[in-house]
């Protein structure tokens, strides 16, 4: 289990071999890699700047951590999460479940990301291809993702 | 009672501040009353918190309703909606 929010760059491969070195309980492992996309509704963007909140993004990603191991049978977890300026194609965020099985790694993956898109203190500024800074709006459809986990129970 | 107030993203940019400690007069007890009261402290608050509705708050790093009581509180945030991941 653990939570990162750093600047740098995170290698996909090297973070799963850390988080299940040494077991062989794990019989599924998912990530969810969110990268920096080139149009974002309809814009061109040079880059983005993440701004966060230190200390309360760590603590959010935590509980939000926390409660998706208190659904699922999640034998290891890991959320990193950079901030600072990216540009078209950088990583933006990693999730990563390993269970006994697919379905509750699946599951708990989806959750994860759909908890934290709603939760965790993060602000993404937009560069446009015409020089000019947006700061990009919450999208309705990511309350709708979060919500919908609060139906199922 | 000073109490530590803190801006990010938009509502950073408007109020022209990161962070700023201030003294609540009495009568400031709720999220929602110190949005009111920092909206008379100037043209760039009065900016920053025009859209009320759409402005997020957390104590002590937490998420709160406007209606949460500042009793307690060390830390008291406002921002846009989130949107990492």
């Amino acid at each position: 289990m653990g939570v990162r929010v750093q600047r740098e760059d995170f290698d996909i491969g090297t973070e799963v071999r850390h988080l299940t070195a040494g077991r062989v309980d794990v019989g599924a492992i998912v990530t969810f890699t969110g990268t920096v996309r080139v149009g974002n509704e309809g814009r061109d963007i040079l880059g983005m700047t993440l701004e966060h909140y230190p200390g309360m993004t760590e603590g959010e990603l935590a509980r939000v951590e926390a409660e998706a191991a208190s659904r699922w049978p999640l034998q290891a977890s890991l959320i990193v999460h950079r901030y600072g300026a990216l540009k078209p194609g950088d990583n933006i965020v990693l999730v990563v479940t390993a269970s006994a099985h697919r379905e509750a790694a699946f599951a708990a993956a989806e959750f994860l990301m759909d908890y934290l898109k709603t939760s965790a203190p993060f602000w993404k500024k937009e560069l446009g291809a015409d020089g000019k800074e947006h700061w990009v709006e919450a999208r309705q459809s990511d309350g709708a993702a979060a919500e919908r986990w609060k139906k199922a129970d | 009672m000073p109490l530590k107030i803190r801006y990010f993203a938009w509502v950073r940019e408007k109020t022209g501040k990161a962070e700023e400690v201030l003294d609540l007069p009495a009568g400031v007890g709720t999220v929602a009353e110190l949005v009111t009261w920092l909206k008379g402290l100037g043209p760039e608050y009065a900016e920053a918190f025009a859209r009320a509705d759409v402005i997020r708050a957390a104590i002590d790093q937490a998420h709160v309703k406007p209606g949460a009581s500042l009793a307690g509180a060390r830390e008291v945030a406002f921002f846009p909606p989130v949107t990492g991941g």
